[in-house]
């Protein structure tokens, strides 16, 4: 067990390398002057001269390499000229543009992003697990078709278009919400619930119809298997068979899938955060695109990247407690 | 190109010598859901090729501007009823602008269908390229294809598409770039089932037949493997397909993806978010075609991939006996 954590860090620390290292050349090596880009429009040639010296751009490519991995993980010092900055590690560097620390802003935006994605991945999770169960006794009946094809329309519509929808219907016609504008939980937990539910409900109804596929496919898959015939032909009840023997080794795929999930969602919710005005991850990414906040952009997609790989170990763990017989190795 | 079998379902695109093509395509046509889809997806291409044919006969082009047709004083909404739909403008206008929404959805099209497709064929290249490699490369080849095939499956797509969209100068043609982000950045998925169909192929007779008569590596995949790819291939070109036209969707939504004033359904709901209560039109009518597109692939696609499922059509005529199809069981489909 420590032998398959110790090489799965390794090999998660070493995709994250591969990816630091391609990130970095696209966004620093790319077509462009960096300092100009990371400084922004509205730079005179001293800021820029000092954006330059700052980021080392003179050094060769793999010197400015090394700084940049140096500031991930043990911090960096910068020289404004007049004083000395200390930017603590995990250090991405300096939003030339908004004058803050890069990790300082991605710190900002996270409560958003995470709030978002426990509440959705909760709706998506018990909706989808529900009538993928459902359309999967009810096999060959009315129930499953309209199952089928209400999650075929579910995977077919894009969260803004459905994100779109709830807004108008909701908070539009019958006025029962108001327009969604994000309160910190800190804030006022009540009030940070209500204007959670729309984006919850957008993003979660959308990522249901994904599990419900999944898990209508596992659950008929291992209703077929040896053990369960077994059981059916010793004469146990059909809802005993589905509760205490199906079911859980149909919903670990599921399992695995969310946790995976969960982790592109730190950052990968783009479309639900921007659609519903939310400060999160996402949003700050558009944002630092559209005004071509280089650092910004590295540091998300490196933060979304670091999230990913650990996410998908912890779905390896987890699905091998929901399905005992996978073994780690 | 393989992909236009989808849109078209015409028997001639399938000339890969595919086992039972034919077989493939009545079973197809047998699906009424995918049949209907196939009808719908041809409307649109064909709205998408005639565009500038349609707005000739309508008598409008998708970038003049009616400040005529919008009322000023509500801060430019449409005069009359529907969005302000006339024997003139068809769908009514925009509003703000007074451009002819039809004729916008129309050019909307084109950028969504070639932008997908066009994606589409740069992901079947790079992942059945990547997939063949993996699967007769030698040991180094293999576990390093397979290891970036494995990033690139999990890493969030949307975020890559949209930080590459920084640094690409602002003149390159918008959905050039976007056919080449997603296209780059999404042949994972692809790549791991044409390696895994690849192992599989290699195990039986014809395969080693043809290795055993010392034909080069190159020549095995093209003679030999690629036919029988092309069935997998394809079915999965049609689950990439409204993905793309989604993300393409999604990147304009987000104004990182076409440019104004290129026409396309993702900006158009982004700017209809402040209009929704005013003109609820040019909400639906935009979201509507992307609904209606995404949908018709996601079912003619979920149609094809039955229809070259074996296990499917055998399930087919067992019939609908509930009892019996439960306990028969065949594997998962989804």
């Amino acid at each position: 067990m420590t032998g398959y954590f110790l090489r799965r860090a390794a090999g998660a620390l070493a995709v994250l390398l591969v990816l630091s290292v391609v990130v970095y050349a696209t966004f620093y090596i790319a077509p462009g002057d960096p300092a100009r880009l990371a400084c922004g429009p509205r730079c005179n040639p001293e800021q820029i001269a000092q954006v330059r010296a700052q980021l080392s751009l003179g050094d060769p490519v793999y010197v400015q390499y090394w700084h940049f991995l140096q500031g991930i993980f043990a911090g960096h010092d910068y020289s404004t000229g007049t004083a000395v900055l200390h930017c603590d590690a995990p250090c991405f560097g300096l939003s030339y543009q908004n004058n803050q620390q890069v990790t300082d802003m991605l710190i900002e935006r996270l409560p958003a992003t995470a709030s978002l994605a426990v509440g959705a991945m909760a709706v998506a999770l018990l909706l989808g697990t529900a009538t993928g169960l459902l359309s999967a006794l009810r096999r060959g009946g009315i129930t499953e078709r309209v199952l089928t094809w209400l999650t075929l329309a579910g995977t077919a519509t894009p969260v803004f278009i459905s994100g779109l929808g709830l807004l108008m219907l909701f908070c539009a016609y019958l006025a029962w919400l108001p327009f969604p504008a994000y309160v910190p939980l800190t804030e006022d937990p009540e009030q940070w619930a209500w204007n959670m539910l729309l984006p919850w409900a957008a993003l979660g109804l959308l990522e249901s119809a994904k599990y419900a596929r999944l898990m209508r496919s596992s659950t008929l898959e291992t209703l077929a298997e040896d053990h369960i015939r077994t059981f059916r032909a010793y004469g146990v009840a059909e809802r005993k068979l589905v509760t205490r023997h199906a079911l859980r080794g149909a919903v670990a795929p599921v399992v695995a899938l969310s946790a995976a999930d969960f982790g592109s969602m730190f950052g990968g919710a783009v479309l639900t955060e921007m659609m519903f005005g939310l400060p999160g991850i996402g949003a700050l990414l558009v944002h630092a695109t559209t005004t071509l906040d280089l650092p910004v952009v590295v540091a998300v997609v490196m933060v979304t990247g670091t999230a990913v790989v650990i996410a998908n170990i912890v779905a390896d763990v987890l699905y091998a407690a929901a399905d005992r017989r996978v073994a780690l190795r | 190109m393989t992909t236009e079998l989808l849109i078209t379902a015409e028997p001639e695109a399938g000339t890969a010598p595919a086992s039972g093509t034919r077989q493939v395509l009545r079973r197809l046509r047998a699906r009424k859901s995918a049949l209907a889809a196939a009808a719908v997806l041809g409307l649109l291409v064909l709205l998408a090729l005639a565009a500038p044919l349609l707005a000739a006969i309508e008598g409008q082009d998708p970038n003049t501007y009616h400040d005529a047709l919008v009322d000023s004083a509500r801060g430019g909404v449409p005069f009359g009823d529907f969005g302000g739909v006339s024997a003139e403008h068809w769908l009514g206008v925009e509003p703000g602008t007074g451009r002819d929404l039809f004729v916008r959805l129309a050019y909307g099209a084109r950028v969504s269908l070639l932008v997908a497709l066009g994606a589409t064929a740069v992901q079947i290249l790079i992942g059945v390229g990547v997939g063949l490699a993996a699967a007769l490369g030698n040991r180094l080849v293999e576990s390093l294809l397979t290891h970036v095939t494995d990033v690139m499956v999990a890493m969030p797509l949307l975020v890559f598409a949209i930080a590459l969209m920084a640094v690409v100068p602002a003149d390159f043609p918008r959905p050039v770039l976007l056919v080449i982000a997603i296209g780059l950045l999404a042949w994972g998925g692809m790549a791991r089932l044409v390696r895994a169909q690849t192992l599989s192929l290699m195990k039986l007779d014809f395969v080693s037949a043809a290795r055993l008569t010392g034909g080069s590596t190159w020549r095995l995949a093209r003679r030999e493997l690629l036919p029988s790819l092309a069935a997998p291939v394809i079915t999965y070109a049609a689950v990439l397909l409204p993905t793309n036209i989604v993300l393409e969707a999604s990147m304009s939504f987000l104004g990182v993806g076409v440019k104004p004033p290129t026409p396309s359904w993702g900006h158009m709901l982004s700017t209809a978010t402040t209009w929704f209560r005013a003109d609820p039109m040019y909400v639906l009518l935009p979201a509507l075609m992307l609904f209606v597109t995404t949908l018709a692939f996601t079912v003619l696609g979920d149609g094809v991939r039955a229809a070259l499922d074996p296990r499917e059509a055998s399930r087919l005529r067992v019939g609908r006996n509930r009892r019996k199809a439960r306990t028969s069981g065949a594997g998962g489909t989804a």
